[in-house]
């Protein structure tokens, strides 16, 4: 099991939520999004300039910019 | 008794509820960004509240009353949420009012297409009230997609009325109408289950709960246990105010809490990871009921919506589908103006020779006369037919777009741009908001969570033009722009130039976030979470009417209460002498020699100072003030319009100085009073007049002096 953080995701590629180092409003956000251990992820598809990143978690697509992607830990499991 | 300042006596929220009886219920409606809260509310309350398919389209309450069986219901719309813990100052006001107001019953309005993830507000809320009614929209969006909702299954794991709904289409709102009743009179004849956190949390919260009790009876003791054990610094303010005291100064909690975090804290949770413990079992709740009464077979309709996704935000695809929009948005408006605006224009003027002789005829003094027919009328008959048309046309398209779902593809487009000027990416949505009105786009700012991203988009939301400016530009571009053009050439050559000073708007608006971020709004890009919800079938013919209608008749009453007025001034400044010369002649000699400076002329810049309570008169109080001066008498059209500007020592290049100036000065005045309402503060209202202003002084200027010296080598 490999982990990485999320703005590493391939896209296209799913992993599955490990930790959160954001810390403060930032972290209840992400939480509130449903960003809690375990959860699957993925990453759907970029903008043109390929920051911010759309990612599909419990079923609803959110953009996220690569700062803040930097701070959810993942792992990649069996695939 | 609702919950106002008076009821209270502390100010928790700033929500004041209006009833039409004081017996009348107290209903909140709640629910995740972009669940169809607003649709559900129009649909129960018959008002006309404005949706649209992106997270954040109600800000601030609208409140609603609708009657049924004898009992009036104040439907109050909250902003949506993700869950009761507040980022903002919009988010608080929500929480507040759905912890503290006594309200009858809770409509949470959640999204069939992903129940999972709305559960966790739900769950969140069944610990505040037992008299919670899970209304489960979106059902036929749900079915689409292939996706089974077992609401009896939820309501049963739940213990409180769900009820499916389909509001776009009317369906179950009788049955939601009913149930709220039952809840309102607690004859629904269920309780809620609460959500079981893990041992060493439960454990710590029956250490609190019955120091809690003696407290207060008015809130639930466990909810509250939970709360104190969270310490939120927002949340615990706002419950001191509401219990009139500070809670943790009260020695049996203070010592309660104290031995429950010891607990906590023995058993490895610190503040931080307690409260991801809460999030974790309140999702891991939420999943175990969907598991239990959702049923999902097919995800062709997704794999759809990610297809269309990629090629409006792929590198290569993205930004030209966007201009391709725009383009096709200001050209349909553009050519559709058209043949409405001869119709209206031959129509109205038509009438000025009648209306005149009827003036006659009853014999009314010549200067009413005049007053009334050359000033008032014809101020008036300008503004419907050349600014109505284009305005009747772009605004239900554009909300037509808007209902798709598009314009969060854009702010996720634009998001690295606003980036790097350190702003924040929902600036576009507020941005595309202007494009309407800049009011509306300013109010709209409130979406953004951070302060100061909020200021800057509050502050150059007026770069874009809105709805009022756009028949201006149109004009002047179709008259001086595209001359020598006919049909299908002409109107795609005016839609590209328009896109060009639309980009030149966007243009202006970074460059000035970037200005504004380096001086008095010194800071670092804050953190960025956008929902980019799925594209829905807009409502065609609903936008269509509503938009065409709500529109037209807004514009007609703004016409009539601004422009009616503005013609009288113009009329009675050209009819009255000073000296010889009228006072018109005088007020524009007067700005002239500045005016010139800017490549306008006196009259122009006094026509914009006079459009200052509406941008749509500005042109037509120009043309009246150049034809008191002129003997012509016939200006029906566009063809004589331009000769009669010709006539006043118009160039191409006061066009272009007038298309740059309208494009950049000061605000409206409807849009300033919202400005100084948002930020609080005059100085920011002044800075709001004075940056668009002096930057397209600055670039008149500019222009100007550089042809001369062009011309002059």
């Amino acid at each position: 099991m490999s982990y990485f953080n999320l703005s590493k995701l391939p896209v296209g590629a799913t992993a599955y939520v490990q930790r959160l180092h954001a810390e403060g409003a930032i972290r209840r956000r992400l939480l509130d999004i449903g960003f809690t251990q375990n959860t699957p992820v993925s990453c759907l598809y970029q903008s043109p300039a390929g920051d911010p990143r759309a990612y599909l978690i419990r079923d609803a697509v959110i953009a996220l910019r690569s700062e803040d992607a930097k701070q959810i830990e993942v792992d990649c499991r069996d695939n | 008794m609702g919950l106002t300042k008076q009821s209270t006596g502390h100010s928790v929220t700033e929500l004041d509820i209006k009833k039409l009886t004081p017996n009348d219920k107290v209903i909140a409606l709640a629910g995740n960004p972009n669940v169809g809260k607003s649709t559900v509310f129009n649909a129960l309350t018959g008002m006309h509240q404005h949706t649209g398919n992106w997270p954040g389209k109600t800000v601030g309450s609208a409140q609603g009353i609708y009657h049924y069986k004898n009992e009036n219901y104040a439907l109050v719309d909250i902003p949506g949420t993700y869950s009761l813990v507040s980022h903002s100052a919009e988010e608080e006001i929500a929480r507040d009012f759905l912890c503290f107001a006594n309200i009858d019953a809770i409509v949470i309005v959640c999204d069939a297409t992903c129940l999972a993830r709305n559960l966790n507000l739900v769950l969140q809320t069944l610990e505040i009230s037992d008299r919670v009614i899970v209304c489960v929209n979106l059902m036929d969006e749900a079915k689409r997609k292939h996706i089974t909702v077992n609401c009896k299954k939820i309501s049963e794991i739940l213990g409180v009325p769900v009820v499916p709904t389909s509001a776009g289409k009317k369906k179950g709102l009788s049955t939601l109408t009913a149930e709220i009743r039952r809840t309102t009179q607690n004859l629904s004849g269920k309780t809620p289950k609460l959500t079981q956190y893990r041992s060493e949390i439960e454990s710590a919260v029956a250490m609190i709960e019955p120091a809690v009790q003696s407290v207060t009876d008015k809130l639930p003791s466990r909810w509250l246990a939970l709360k104190l054990l969270d310490h939120e610094e927002s949340f615990l303010r706002s419950l001191d105010s509401y219990l009139g005291c500070s809670v943790l100064e009260i020695p049996a909690v203070a010592e309660a809490v104290k031995s429950a975090k010891a607990f906590l804290s023995a058993k490895g949770y610190d503040t931080v990871s307690f409260r991801d413990a809460l999030v974790c079992d309140l999702y891991r709740h939420a999943e175990t009921i969907s598991q239990a009464a959702i049923r999902q077979t097919d995800t062709l309709h997704d794999r759809r919506q990610l297809r269309t996704d990629r090629l409006l935000t792929s590198k290569w695809t993205g930004i030209p589908v966007m201009l391709c929009m725009l383009l096709c948005i200001l050209w349909l408006t553009i050519s559709g103006a058209n043949y409405p605006s001869a119709l209206l224009s031959n129509l109205l003027f038509g009438l000025e020779e009648p209306l005149s002789a009827l003036c006659t005829s009853v014999h009314m003094p010549s200067w009413l006369h005049g007053a009334l027919v050359f000033g008032v009328y014809r101020v008036l008959a300008w503004v419907v037919a050349v600014m109505l048309p284009p305005m009747a046309i772009f605004f239900p398209l554009f909300t037509l777009l808007e209902d798709l779902g598009y314009l969060p593809r854009v702010a996720f487009n634009l998001d690295h741009a606003f980036k790097r000027c350190r702003a924040c990416g929902k600036q576009a949505l507020t941005m595309c908001m202007g494009f309407g009105c800049n009011a509306a786009g300013v109010i709209g700012c409130r979406i953004i969570d951070s302060p100061r991203e909020r200021l800057i988009a509050i502050l150059t939301n007026n770069f874009v033009p809105c709805n009022g400016r756009f028949p201006t530009l149109i004009s002047i571009i179709t008259m001086f722009f595209v001359a020598g053009t006919t049909g299908i050439v002409s109107t795609v050559t005016s839609a590209i130039l328009l896109t060009g000073l639309i980009l030149l708007g966007i243009f202006m608006t970074l460059l000035a976030s970037r200005i504004l971020s380096d001086t008095v709004l010194k800071g670092i890009p804050s953190s960025f979470t956008l929902e980019l919800p799925p594209y829905r079938r807009p409502q065609v013919g609903k936008v269509l009417i509503r938009s065409v209608f709500d529109r037209t008749l807004f514009v007609l009453g703004r016409a009539i209460s601004v422009a009616a007025p503005a013609g009288l001034i113009i009329y009675c400044m050209a009819n009255i002498t000073l000296g010889g010369t009228t006072l018109l002649s005088h007020c524009s000699a007067f700005l002239d020699p500045f005016a010139r400076l800017l490549g306008l002329d006196g009259v122009l810049l006094m026509a914009f100072i006079l459009g200052f309570p509406a941008n749509e008169i500005v042109m037509p109080i120009a043309i009246m003030a150049y034809m008191s001066e002129s003997t012509l008498t016939e200006f029906n059209n566009l063809v004589a319009l331009k000769e009669l500007l010709l006539a006043n020592g118009w160039t191409w290049l006061t066009a272009a100085c007038t298309m740059i100036f309208s494009l950049m000065h000061w605000p409206c005045s409807t849009t300033l009073i919202s400005i100084k309402k948002e930020t609080g503060n005059w100085g920011w209202t002044a800075l709001a007049f004075f940056l668009p202003t002096a930057v397209g002084m600055l670039l008149c200027f500019f222009l100007t002096t550089g042809v001369k010296i062009v011309s002059l080598l």
